[in-house]
Formats: C-alpha cells, sequence, structure tokens
C-alpha cells in the first residue's frame, strides 16, 4: 500500500505554507530519517524527514507551491518493490485552502480560521490615519518589526533584547532581519534569564537607554514580574520624580493554540493593575506598529501584549512616514446603535464576527477596539454606551477581577442611568487551559457566546 | 598605589579565597583623614537617624549602616565621577558617601516634602541622577539585575565608567543574582559586585543560610574572579576596589569583592537581636572598629591632633544637626503630590 506524506504542521498555530524545494525526486530510494523537502512558513524554514521508507513514487505539490494547508498530501512513497504506478493512481490531493482540508479540523486550524482577518475594507479608517492615505497589506509580525526598525534607526539608545531575538530571528520572527541591519551590540540574544535580563532591562533604562525587552511570550513574564511591577513601574514616584524608566516590555500574551495550562494565559488584567506601568494590547497591524513606535517613544514601562494567532494576519497599514498611534485611545471599529461590544487584541475577531451575525439578526452592534488597557479611554466606552444603553465586554482573560469586570464598574460609575440592561462578560473560563482540542475550545470565548450575551442584553 | 597588575592581576582560581587584609596600603594623611570624615559622618548621621526613629519621626523600616562604614567609604575613594552605584535598602551610608545632601536624606526619612524623593520614597528609596546613585532597593537581591544594566548601558555607550553593585549575604543567595553573574561575564560588563557580608541577613547567620559562605567563590561557575576583604580596614577596601576597577576599566568584565564587615545595629530598628551575643557585638566594635582604627592611626602617624579630630566632630555633628533640625521642621508634602510621578 503506498504511504502518503502529509504537509506537516511546525508550530501549534500554523496552518499552512510554502513547500519551497523538494530535496529528492520521484524514483529516488527513501530511508527513515532522509530530509525529503524545505517548507517555509512565514516563522521560517524547516526540513521535511521522511518517516517512511521505500521509493519517492510520485511528488504531488510540486516546488515553490504557496499555502498548501497542513495534511495535504504532499508526496506518495512506494513500498519497494510496489509498482509505482499504481502510487500514482493514489487519491488526487486535498486542495490547497485550508477551509478545504475536509473531515474534522484539528482545534489550532478551527482556531486560526475564527480569527481569521476582516478584509481590510472592514477596518474602518483611525482617526490617526488622514483620508486618501496609501494602504499595503501587511502582517502584524511585519508590522511590528518595522515599528522596531524605524525606531532604531531614529534613536540609538533603542535596543532590543531577549531569547532568540538576534540570531533566530525570533522565535515567533517579529525581530526578523533586525540583527543583520543593527548589530549585535543593538539586537542582543538573552540567555534563558528571564528575571536578571528583565532588571538588566530597568537598570539600562534608568541609565537612560531605551529598551524593548522581549518575553519569548509573556507567560514567561511571571519569572521577572518583580522586576516589572516593583522596579520599572514604581521607581519613578518612589525617587519624586527623578529616575524615570523608557522601557518597553514585548512579546506574545494569551493562548495561542493546544499549549495548555501554562503557556496560554491572558496578562492583560495583571499589568493593567499596576500604577506606573502603560498598558498596549493591539488588534490590526496599523495599531500594532503605530502604538508600538509610540510605546518605544514612550518615557514610561509600557507593557505592549501581543497574539500569537494574529501575527501571521494581514491588515492595511498605512504608508506614511513615522505613523504613531496616541496610547489611550481606543478605536470604534464599527459604528452601531443597537448594543456595544467592547474588546481588544484577540478578542476582536469574536466581537467582529459576532456584530456581523448579530446584523442578520437585524441587531446593529457598535464595536469598541480599546488597544490600550491602560490609561483606559473611558471616554469613548460611556459615549458608546449613552447611544446604545447595553454593552458585552470579550475578552480571553479569566473572569474574576478580568478585564470586562473593569469596565463593567467604569459603565456603571460613568453612565448607570444610561443602561437599559447589565453589562454582560464574554470571557476565558475560569479553570487552567486544556490540552484537549474540544476542551480548549471551550475554555475560550466564542463567537456563539458574544452573539448570546448581546442578545440578553436586548431581552431577545 | 593601587594593587600592581602584575602581582594581582585576579584569575578566578588564583585569587579567589585570597585571605583579607593582605596587600593593605598605606594611606596619605589627606585619605585617612577624608576616610576618617566620611565614616564619621555615616555613623553620626546613623545615630541620629536611630534616635529620631525612636522618637517617632521616623517610620517604617529603617536600616542603619553603624558599623560597615568603611565599605562604600573606600569604595568611593576608588571611584571616578561618572560611576554608578546602586544598593538595597540598607542604603543611607551610600548616599552620604556619594556626596548626595545630608538633609535631603534625613528630610526623606522624615517622609517631608525637602526629602530626595520628595517624602514619597523613605528609607530604601532615594536616588540622584546627577550623583550617579540608581538606588536604595527594597526588594532583596533586585539591585544586582539593575546594577548589571547599568553596567550594560556603560558597555552599550562604550565610555569606561563602571557600576558598584551592592547587595548582603543574604541576597547573594537570591537566583537573580546568578542570572546577572551569567550574563555579566558572558557579555564582559564593567560591574563590581560588592557583597557586604555582615554575617547576618536578618536574624539568620551566614552558616545558617549558605552552603558556600566564602563569597568571594561565588562567581567561580562563571569564571568571575573574586576577593575577600577586611571591610573594616577602609585601605584593604580601597587597594581591593582599586584593583577590581582597573580590571572592569580594562574590559575584563564583572570582578567579585566580599567585603568582611559587621553591623553592631539590628537588622532594622525593630529588631532585638537575639540571635548573637553582646559580647559578640562588643568584640568587633573594640577590636576591629573602622572609625577606631582610622583614628588610631591618624594619631599615631601625626596626620592631625586630638583637637584637629575633635574640629572634625564637631563640624560633623553640626551637619548632622542641621539635616536633623530641617528633616523635623519640613512640612509634609502637599496633598497633590500623591497624584504626582506616578508617569512622566
Amino acid at each position: 500500500m503506498p504511504t502518503n506524506i502529509l504537509m506537516p504542521a511546525l508550530s501549534p498555530t500554523m496552518e499552512q505554507g510554502k513547500l519551497a524545494k523538494w530535496l529528492k525526486k520521484e524514483g529516488d530510494q527513501i530511508k527513515s530519517g532522509d530530509v525529503i523537502a524545505e517548507i517555509e512558513t512565514d516563522k521560517a524554514t524547516m526540513e521535511v524527514e521522511a518517516v517512511d521508507e521505500g521509493v519517492l513514487a510520485k511528488i504531488l505539490i510540486p516546488d515553490g507551491t504557496e499555502n498548501v494547508a497542513v495534511n495535504t498530501p504532499i508526496a506518495v512513497i512506494a513500498a519497494d518493490g510496489e509498482d509505482a504506478s499504481a502510487a500514482a493512481a493514489a487519491p488526487a490531493p486535498a486542495p490547497v485552502q485550508p477551509k478545504d482540508t475536509g473531515g474534522e479540523k484539528p482545534a489550532s486550524v478551527a482556531r486560526a480560521e475564527a480569527a481569521a482577518p476582516a478584509p481590510a475594507a472592514e477596518v474602518p479608517a483611525s482617526p490617526e490615519i488622514p483620508e486618501g492615505t496609501q494602504m499595503v497589506a501587511t502582517t502584524v509580525r511585519e508590522a511590528l518589526r518595522d515599528a522596531m526598525a524605524e525606531e532604531m534607526r531614529r534613536d540609538g539608545d533603542v535596543f532590543v533584547m531577549g531569547e532568540e531575538v538576534a540570531e533566530y530571528q525570533g522565535a515567533y520572527k517579529v525581530t526578523q532581519g533586525l540583527l543583520q541591519e543593527f548589530g549585535s551590540r543593538r539586537v542582543v540574544d538573552t540567555p534563558i534569564t528571564e528575571h536578571g535580563f528583565a532588571g538588566l532591562g530597568v537598570g539600562a533604562a534608568f541609565a537612560g537607554l531605551k529598551p524593548i525587552v522581549e518575553f519569548m511570550t509573556f507567560n514567561f513574564s511571571m519569572q521577572a514580574i518583580d522586576q516589572i511591577v516593583n522596579s520599572a513601574a514604581k521607581t519613578l514616584y518612589m525617587s519624586g520624580g527623578q529616575m524615570g524608566c523608557p522601557i518597553v516590555f514585548r512579546g506574545p500574551n494569551g493562548a495561542a493554540a493546544r499549549v495548555a495550562a501554562q503557556h496560554s494565559q491572558d496578562f492583560a488584567a495583571w499589568y493593567s493593575h499596576i500604577p506606573g506601568l502603560k498598558v498596549v494590547s493591539p488588534y490590526t497591524a496599523a495599531d500594532a506598529k503605530g502604538l508600538l513606535k509610540a510605546a518605544i517613544r514612550d518615557p514610561n514601562p509600557v507593557v505592549f501584549l501581543e497574539n500569537e494567532i494574529l501575527y501571521g494576519q494581514s491588515f492595511d497599514v498605512p504608508v506614511v512616514d513615522d505613523f504613531i498611534v496616541p496610547i489611550g485611545k481606543a478605536r470604534v471599529h464599527r459604528t452601531g446603535k443597537d448594543v456595544t461590544l467592547i474588546s481588544y487584541s484577540i478578542g476582536m475577531t469574536y466581537a467582529i464576527k459576532a456584530a456581523a451575525e448579530l446584523e442578520k439578526e437585524g441587531i446593529d452592534a457598535e464595536v469598541i477596539d480599546l488597544r490600550t488597557l491602560r490609561p483606559m479611554d473611558t471616554d469613548t466606552i460611556i459615549r458608546s454606551i449613552m447611544k446604545t444603553g447595553r454593552c458585552v465586554t470579550i475578552d480571553e482573560g479569566y473572569r474574576q477581577c478580568g478585564m470586562g469586570a473593569e469596565i463593567a464598574a467604569r459603565i456603571m460609575e460613568g453612565a448607570f442611568d444610561y443602561l437599559d440592561a447589565p453589562v454582560m462578560r464574554v470571557t476565558g473560563k475560569d479553570v487552567p487551559m486544556p490540552y484537549a482540542a474540544n476542551l480548549e475550545k471551550l475554555a475560550l470565548p466564542s463567537v456563539a457566546e458574544v452573539v448570546e450575551a448581546a442578545k440578553a442584553t436586548l431581552y431577545r | 598605589m593601587a594593587a600592581t597588575r602584575t602581582s594581582a592581576r585576579p584569575n578566578a582560581s588564583k585569587t579567589t579565597g585570597k585571605s583579607k587584609g593582605s596587600n593593605i596600603i598605606e594611606f596619605t594623611a589627606e585619605q585617612e583623614l577624608e576616610a576618617y570624615r566620611m565614616m564619621l559622618l555615616i555613623r553620626r548621621f546613623e545615630e541620629k537617624s536611630g534616635q529620631m526613629y525612636g522618637m517617632g519621626l521616623i517610620g517604617g523600616f529603617c536600616h542603619l549602616y553603624i558599623g560597615q562604614e568603611a565599605v562604600v567609604t573606600g569604595v568611593q575613594m576608588s571611584s571616578k565621577d561618572g560611576d554608578a552605584i546602586i544598593t538595597g535598602y540598607r542604603d543611607h551610608g551610600h548616599m552620604l558617601a556619594c556626596g548626595m545632601d545630608p538633609k535631603g536624606v534625613m528630610a526623606e526619612l522624615t517622609g517631608r516634602r525637602g526629602g530626595l524623593s520628595k517624602g514619597k520614597g523613605g528609607s530604601m528609596h532615594m536616588f540622584s541622577k546627577e550623583k550617579h546613585f540608581y538606588g536604595g532597593h527594597g526588594i532583596v537581591g533586585a539591585q544586582v539585575s539593575l546594577g548589571t544594566g547599568l553596567a550594560f548601558a556603560n558597555a552599550y555607550r562604550g565610555n569606561d565608567n563602571v557600576s558598584f553593585t551592592y547587595f548582603g549575604d543574604g541576597a547573594a543567595n537570591q537566583g537573580q543574582v546568578y542570572e546577572s553573574f551569567n550574563m555579566a561575564q558572558l557579555w564582559k560588563l564593567p560591574v563590581i559586585y560588592i557583597i557586604e557580608n555582615n554575617r547576618y541577613a536578618m536574624g539568620t547567620a551566614v552558616n545558617r543560610a549558605s552552603a558556600q559562605q566564602d563569597f568571594s567563590k561565588r562567581g567561580i561557575s562563571f569564571n568571575i574572579p573574586g576577593e575577600q576583604v577586611d571591610g573594616m580596614d577602609v585601605r584593604a577596601v580601597k587597594r581591593a576596589a582599586d584593583h577590581a576597577i582597573a580590571w572592569c576599566r580594562e574590559g575584563n568584565g564583572p570582578y567579585i569583592l566580599e567585603m568582611q564587615t559587621y553591623r553592631y545595629r539590628g537588622h532594622s530598628m525593630s529588631d532585638p537581636a537575639k540571635y548573637r551575643t553582646k559580647e559578640e557585638v562588643q568584640r568587633m566594635r573594640d577590636e576591629h572598629d573602622p572609625i577606631e582604627q582610622v583614628r588610631s592611626r591618624i594619631l599615631a602617624s601625626n596626620f592631625a591632633s586630638e583637637d584637629d579630630l575633635k574640629q572634625i566632630d564637631a563640624g560633623v555633628r553640626a551637619i548632622v544637626a542641621e539635616a536633623a533640625e530641617f528633616a523635623t521642621n519640613d512640612p509634609e508634602p502637599d496633598p497633590s503630590e500623591l497624584w504626582t510621578d506616578v508617569l512622566v
């Protein structure tokens, strides 16, 4: 029986990749462990090793094919003595579109689809973008890299440090190319030593440098949280205004896919709790770029919470010199009159889809992207509630003392008389993130939950 | 005056664990008098702080430096303008030795608006950009990573400033100390780790907390050279500091100085010091007091007369009295200060 070689998933969030190069040709003998092909994702180029032995009977996906979905058959191996022509008659490869992989999708694929970017046209222009500005499709990953590169060109005191930021080009490839442009003095690979390098970064910031400290994920920032909270955030106050700390702590935050409890946590509420910090968590690539540039220039410590699942998604980014999005301003992503959906970062993907669902039922939802969590743009929230009288918050964090709780309290304080229904919260479930695909899905918010909550505020 | 390079080239295997007090350099009259005056200022200032704490003028935690004066004094005598200093919560002496205004320090202890942090930091949290004093940190060991970062900034800028990063024998058991050692040596950062071993981490004697009690050896896994120094003899401190500074400024990376010292008072003002005997404290005072050592040498060498020293003493007392008076009468911060300095 011939064996299909399938397009492998190279990371928890990969759904497709480019079959860059075949290193074996049809008819070649294959041994287990042979490198047979190279695959490129937006993060990395990886070698594919054969697991099965036999003759490479047929290549189903040729060199250079883009967007090959995970689990698509890419070649057929025939066992020794097997008729290669029989192998060639193996079932036709599945089409390369990820949505057509058919059957039970792994959770990572399903999740990534839920997070599919809204077409650029649906993202209303930010007030920061002048009308008629040329836009270019950019991934969040590239936008973050461009922001760092631009600020490093502008200011010699800006440097980036963290695990795998230099030679490896970034664990998630956010720092790709920075080492080549700026050299190892300004793009610094650290040992695996979060507590130490966070403190080292804060010390360098006290001395006037402007470090960008990358955490491979914010889960690891818990090793360093003392330096972020006790040293970075409080020293300006404790010094009577003398000793500022111009530093950015950035990296992916929140759940990725199938990485379980210790690697799936939203730290938005944790850091938002702390006076002396600014906390930013963008959704679109334009906001990621404009806000990261603002964060690097900010004289205060900024915690910049990214999201791994959003890294590969494309949005329109304005082609302007020095595009800055001010910290502390929310963005009305969609205007509506019936109910306000408030979210940030990947939570926006649920909010946007829910708004589309609600529209089908005649409910006109306004969607607010907070973008900055501290200081929170309460004015924009209150203005919207005064119009709609109803609100659903959406975030992936835990429910107790979460961002939703904070937003609800602010609405109660600032717009109690305008509320026509209690504020509803859609949050991550109050459990450590499970590994099993079905449980993981249940632990996260869903579009259906947002729709249901929105309808509940309308008593429907 | 500085240790000669050939004989004392640090080397992890050779120098580490070197016996204390070797290679003492003789001070000139000016140096002896400078050391005497500074140590006396710290001693009198701290005595006054203790007194004012007892009067209820100083609140919270207050950790006195009495007994350890030779450490920071000797190191500062070796430093140059631009070198960075950072320490933990037992920081009053470091601030005075950096030349920070005693009135500002004392007013911070009393929580007044003229305090160096406008009354918002207190005993453990004072800073001076002008004097390159980076605190004053209340989390044990945190200053070690921060001080390594100060050295990183100096290396980044390519200047020849060094970072004096002070911590105690207690902090030496914190994990981030070793994370810092690793990076400092990996990147050859100009940082001198000054471990003030005063024998007790709060109430825990060194032998009850530390598997390796020779702190100069704590850098061996990272190939950081270290040296044990008689931290009660300001000349030994200065000699060791000269040597470590030269090592750092030449680009050789970090250096560890274990200063063997002793605090006469409790860990903080609320410490009854039941973990050691009165006799032990008295013996240190009688036989090793850093100020008495300098005083007897000055008199023996005829660098100054008893009367000259009395004059110095009177001058120091006047400074301390002025600081105490200022700190007592200066108003508390304006209530509006509650909301300032949270963000730039």
